[in-house]
């Protein structure tokens, strides 16, 4: 009789508390489902960068074809920062030839391209810009210093550096006649 | 004087030992702020570990700047205003990050009250095994003749 009065008692009952929470368990799957679709739909390996709209980073780089272009003596221009390495197939020899009919159609308009070439070895990437007839100012990053004060994480990036020094645009692979257009165009159309 | 030029000369070596040279860098310290920055080309590895020459050059980086008198708090500033707070591999615990630290938590707290549930139900149910029904007195004066019966 005594066991009966227990499992009749109402309140705090576990019993009773398992009955009616019980539900909550599958439940409980739910925002862990949520975390898993969102891990999903979003790529890895894109990062968003803190640099767009900061100033750019100044930096000096030995051209391959001798002579120094310091990036300060740039301003007033648009300017069309590409990072490549010879070693990155396809992506940097797909935008190569954009890159140089952009710089042929737009270098007479205050755009300059320049390109760093980064992590890679002097004579494959000669041959590279020899490859496309590449004629914009192009060197090479032999410490690193260029691509991390650009955040850079890999091979091809591009930034749109406005006239007042600012990024304004990072594109993370390779380049197309659309993007290249698209963004110096508006960059251009905001005078200076 | 004597003495205190002996003690001197013997405490100058200990001293220069304290403080390094301006200039020179613990390797060490170059390896303690690696092992916490991401390989930005490897993914899940530390710059301290990666074989890449994007960290090799980043290693590079770090000892430059420790050697141009950056701290290694300013070192790792440098990096998470380049690439964001994705290069750090253990993300400060603020904000959105709060959630990575106190999840698995909740998680072992949530887990330990379900085992709790459980085990108190368990218990309960073995104490609550029905107890045998009081036999009647009819019924006992009944067994208890028919055990003398059968005893005979």
């Amino acid at each position: 009789m005594n066991s009966q009065l227990v499992s009749t008692l109402p309140a705090k009952d576990p019993r009773r508390l398992w009955r009616r929470g019980k539900w909550a368990i599958p439940l409980s799957i739910i925002p862990l489902l949520v975390l898993l679709a969102y891990g999903f739909w979003t790529d890895p390996r894109a990062i968003p960068s803190p640099l767009v709209g900061k100033p750019a980073a100044p930096f000096s780089v030995a051209l391959f074809d001798g002579g120094r272009l310091n990036l300060g003596d740039l301003k007033g221009k648009v300017v069309v920062l590409n990072f490549w390495a010879s070693w990155c197939y396809p992506a940097c020899y797909e935008e190569a030839p954009v890159l140089e009919r952009g710089w042929q159609t737009w270098k007479d308009r205050d755009v300059v391209v320049v390109g760093v070439d980064i992590q890679d070895t002097e004579e494959p990437a000669r041959k590279f810009l020899k490859q496309f007839s590449i004629t914009f100012p192009n060197g090479p990053d032999p410490t690193g210093k260029i691509s991390v004060d650009y955040g850079v994480y890999g091979v091809p990036e591009t930034f749109f550096i406005d006239r007042a020094g600012r990024i304004r645009k990072k594109h993370v692979g390779a380049v197309t006649d659309d993007v290249f257009t698209r963004e110096v165009a508006r960059l251009l159309k905001e005078g200076s | 004087m004597r003495r205190a030029a002996l003690a001197l000369a013997l405490l100058l070596p200990v001293l220069a030992w304290g403080a390094p040279p301006p200039g020179a860098v613990n390797e060490e310290t170059v390896r303690q702020i690696a092992a916490q920055l991401r390989c930005v080309v490897c993914q899940n590895l530390s710059v301290a570990d990666s074989p890449s020459e994007m960290a090799n050059q980043m290693r590079g980086i770090i000892r430059e700047r420790l050697q141009g008198g950056d701290t290694a708090e300013q070192v790792m500033a440098y990096f998470v205003d380049k690439y964001g707070e994705w290069i750090l591999l253990s993300p400060p615990p603020r904000g959105f990050n709060l959630l990575v630290w106190t999840l698995p938590f909740a998680g072992i707290g949530g887990g330990l009250l379900v085992i709790l549930m459980l085990t108190r139900r368990w218990s309960r149910r073995t104490r609550e095994r029905p107890v045998a029904e009081p036999v009647d007195p009819a019924t006992r004066e009944r067994i208890r003749r028919e055990m003398t019966e059968l005893g005979q």
